[in-house]
């Protein structure tokens, strides 16, 4: 029991110190700085509500990562891993990027995420929860998370970002299929080619009977 | 209030810095693999927020939906190799995972 107890506690700690850190930012270093930001108070007419989703949406992702990074049973990291994964493809559709919110949904919670799921069950024996993710430890990973993310967070605040006003939320497969076709074509290419040897490479490597040929 | 760039801008900060604290403090071999996925999605987020905020147009949704495959690719190798170690070694942590020293 003290253990788990002990381990619920961090747990929760880790979650409230992520989520308060967040709230302390969002209210005291990136409000003054978005107020003051140019074409901030242009919104597309409910702001607030794209607000509420955006924070709902944010702290599903940010809970879910937090979950991959510090629950010691893989089963619920994978498992953080899927809302983390789906609150980022959520985000992506506020941010009008319908065509790349459905691709996530598709390769990354349909195919990676499946992938993951298999790697875990068949590399582990679920009982032994121990065994099968012992982690570094909470306090080192901790005190690595205070020691890089203000950096990045003052660098994202604090930084004047030249910033258009955005226009309307508005469909965009017709011109990425445009832009992948013309001006990207060398790189989609090239990434159809990287697939193909994924997917060879990933037979090979995990099959089991090519020694005994 | 409305939200700016920065703050999807900080959602990709803090998505990025949890990945690295998780590949950075798992054993596990596929605990590192989520990690990276969730780096990979750090950086995505931030691909799709200049795109929305400063580019204006769709060259960083491109990018967005190129990282996207080379995280599948890389994911489907990593659990094969994962696989693979497992198989000869029964064992998937990362640190004892030195077959290939001597």
């Amino acid at each position: 029991m003290p253990p788990r107890l002990r381990r619920l506690v961090a747990w929760a700690a880790a979650s409230v110190v992520v989520v308060l850190f967040v709230a302390v930012l969002g209210v005291v270093a990136i409000a003054p700085a978005a107020e003051s930001a140019p074409g901030a108070g242009q919104g597309q007419g409910q702001g607030g509500l794209v607000a509420v989703l955006f924070y709902v949406l944010s702290l599903l992702t940010l809970l879910g990562a937090a979950l991959v990074a510090f629950v010691r049973n893989i089963v619920y990291s994978a498992l953080g891993l899927l809302a983390s994964l789906l609150g980022a493809g959520s985000l992506y559709v506020l941010l009008s990027a319908d065509f790349v919110a459905i691709a996530q949904l598709l390769v990354y919670v349909g195919g990676v995420m499946v992938l993951v799921l298999f790697a875990v069950l068949l590399t582990n024996k679920i009982t032994e929860v121990n065994v099968s993710n012992s982690s570094f430890g909470l306090f080192g990973g901790l005190l690595l998370l205070v020691a890089m993310v203000p950096v990045l967070v003052a660098v994202a605040v604090l930084t004047p970002w030249r910033t258009s006003v955005p226009g309307p939320l508005a469909p965009t497969t017709e011109a990425l299929g445009d832009a992948l076709l013309t001006h990207w074509l060398l790189p989609f290419e090239v990434a159809s080619l990287v697939l193909l040897a994924t997917l060879i490479g990933a037979v090979i490597i995990a099959r089991k009977e090519l020694k005994a040929d | 209030m409305t939200i700016s760039l920065a703050h999807y801008l900080v959602v990709g900060a803090l998505l990025f810095a949890l990945g690295l604290v998780t590949v950075a403090t798992r054993r596990n071999a596929v605990g590192v693999l989520m990690g990276v996925e969730l780096i990979l999605n750090g950086a995505n987020v931030n691909f799709v927020a200049f795109e929305r905020y400063v580019g204006g147009g769709v060259g960083g949704f491109v990018f967005a939906l190129f990282v996207i495959v080379l995280a599948a690719a890389e994911a489907a190798v990593g659990l094969a190799i994962v696989l693979a170690l497992f198989q000869t070694s029964k064992n998937i942590d990362v640190r004892q995972a030195d077959l290939l020293r001597e």
